[in-house]
């Protein structure tokens, strides 16, 4: 039998990144967590995770920025609020994990070989420029910039959107995209 | 005639055609009229919501100004996510006064108002609630008597905002389903998250997630699953080719709700957008004895 090495020393700690945790919308609450496990219990995601929810937020509210950050735990979690509906102290989880993959994206640290953060911001240009989404588009512009080669897995389902008129390689827009964008860059400079 | 502002978001245009096709013809039949607010944009998904939650919330508040402008009080969001971020908007201005005062601020700057007036409701809410069963249940003509239906609600609709239906196991649309004659099957997995965009980025997981629940369905002995989200609908449809390569084939249909009543209401299947479907929903009709789409 093999033990894998699990020790966390509290000099790795980040008290910073301990205390941002506590500031951030949802944040609010999460030293009130006793650690119920509830969360990870709810959570259809949570036996693919490096780490399950309650030992994220565990991590996380003890400062342990690089494996929070580091972990697929953010990029799993899909947002089916089964946890925030269930934590019996109203931490709101989901929340949680949102802030988590902005900071993640802010300091440019993934979990490796997840493709989310990629579709994230491709998802947030295309709605910045034309106000709206064409799954289409989006679907191309992240398989090139990620794993090209998983084109062909989707062809099937590519030509079977295509067939049904569910599938447009015309861009949809909003007609007031100048309305939009000065909105936008209004919210630019203003603290988060 | 009820009017109603109606906010249909990039699905319903795109992969989810089917859904505003039905949708529509279906409250017309019952005296519902759904009005498009001008120049809506994406209400940000869950995506948006990664990059940068401020501007997050002001995509989804333009909306909801934009419905304040155009009067009246409810704005029909038949999306699951769309239904979910323009909740979440609302409730999040009203927590945080600090954040409300700067994308009011923004939306002033470019002429829109936000008064926090509108009520955002989903079409299972307004056609329990506003409508109601037995008026409903008046316009059946031909029953789906026979069909076994799985419900599957998805995570968005329900939880964690809605308050018209129970967060884990929700009623609105078992009820409809017996309204057409059918029969729902005991769906415990009705909540479930179907793997959301998963499906796309990591398959091995996402689309794992979307198979247990029709897995589930077929030994439960639906002949198809009824649902009201675009995104369930495309992953439980559209990856079942993939699910024929992971795991085994399925051959189960995933309508819209609206479809559903659509047919019970004797509304011709061309106009409920039953060509949009990739598993056709013929078999399991013809099985049953019901019309062929």
């Amino acid at each position: 039998m093999t033990y894998k090495h699990m020790i966390k020393y509290e000099a790795e700690c980040d008290p910073k990144f301990a205390e941002w945790v506590t500031e951030i919308v949802g944040g609010e609450k999460i030293r009130q967590c006793i650690q119920c496990g509830i969360c990870s219990a709810t959570c259809p995601l949570s036996l693919y995770m490096d780490y399950p929810p309650r030992k994220l937020i565990h991590l996380a509210k003890e400062g342990f920025k690089n494996e929070v950050l580091r972990s697929n735990t953010i990029w799993l979690c899909a947002s089916c609020y089964s946890c925030t509906v269930e934590c019996s102290k109203q931490i709101k989880v989901t929340d949680i994990m949102y802030a988590l993959k902005r900071r993640a994206i802010e300091e440019g640290v993934f979990a490796k070989g997840i493709p989310i953060p990629v579709l994230a911001k491709e998802f947030y240009k295309m709605v910045r420029s034309e106000g709206r989404t064409t799954e289409s588009w989006l679907v191309v512009i992240m398989l090139l910039k990620t794993n090209i080669l998983k084109i062909f897995g989707m062809t099937t389902l590519g030509l079977n959107l295509l067939r049904t008129g569910r599938f447009s390689f015309l861009k949809d827009s909003i007609k007031r995209k100048d309305e939009l964008k000065s909105l936008l860059d209004s919210l630019e400079e203003a603290p988060s | 005639m009820k009017k109603y502002l109606y906010y249909p978001g990039c699905s319903l245009k795109g992969t989810g055609k089917a859904y505003e096709e039905s949708l529509i013809p279906v409250f017309k039949t019952l005296d519902a009229e759904l009005h498009e607010i001008d120049d809506w944009n994406c209400c940000g998904a869950t995506a948006y919501m990664s990059v940068d939650e401020l501007k997050a919330f002001a995509l989804a508040a333009r909306n909801l100004a934009i419905a304040e402008k155009e009067g009246g009080s409810d704005l029909v969001a038949p999306c699951a996510a769309c239904y979910l971020v323009l909740s979440k908007a609302q409730q999040y201005m009203r927590e945080y006064p600090s954040e409300r005062h700067e994308v009011s601020e923004a939306l002033k700057g470019v002429g829109l108002t936000y008064s926090d007036t509108i009520k955002v409701r989903h079409p299972l809410d307004v056609l329990i609630n506003d409508i109601g069963l037995k008026e409903i249940s008046s316009k059946v003509k031909k029953s789906l008597k026979g069909l076994k239906i799985a419900p599957y609600y998805g995570c968005q609709i329900v939880r964690p905002y809605a308050t018209f239906d129970d967060q884990y196991n929700p009623t609105t649309m078992d009820d409809l389903i017996k309204a057409c004659g059918a029969e729902v099957v005991y769906y415990p997995l009705k909540t479930r998250c179907c793997g959301g965009s998963l499906t796309g980025t990591i398959p091995e997981v996402g689309v794992r997630l979307a198979y247990i629940l029709l897995r589930e369905a077929r030994k439960r002995g639906a002949d198809m699953l009824v649902t009201a989200c675009p995104l369930c609908q495309f992953n439980l449809d559209g990856y079942q080719d993939q699910m024929k390569r992971r795991y085994e084939e399925m051959s189960m249909p995933i309508l819209y709700f609206t479809q559903i009543l659509g047919l019970a209401f004797g509304i011709p299947a061309k106009e409920l957008g039953f060509r949009r479907s990739i598993i056709s929903a013929n078999s399991a009709l013809d099985m049953r004895g019901i019309v062929h789409v």
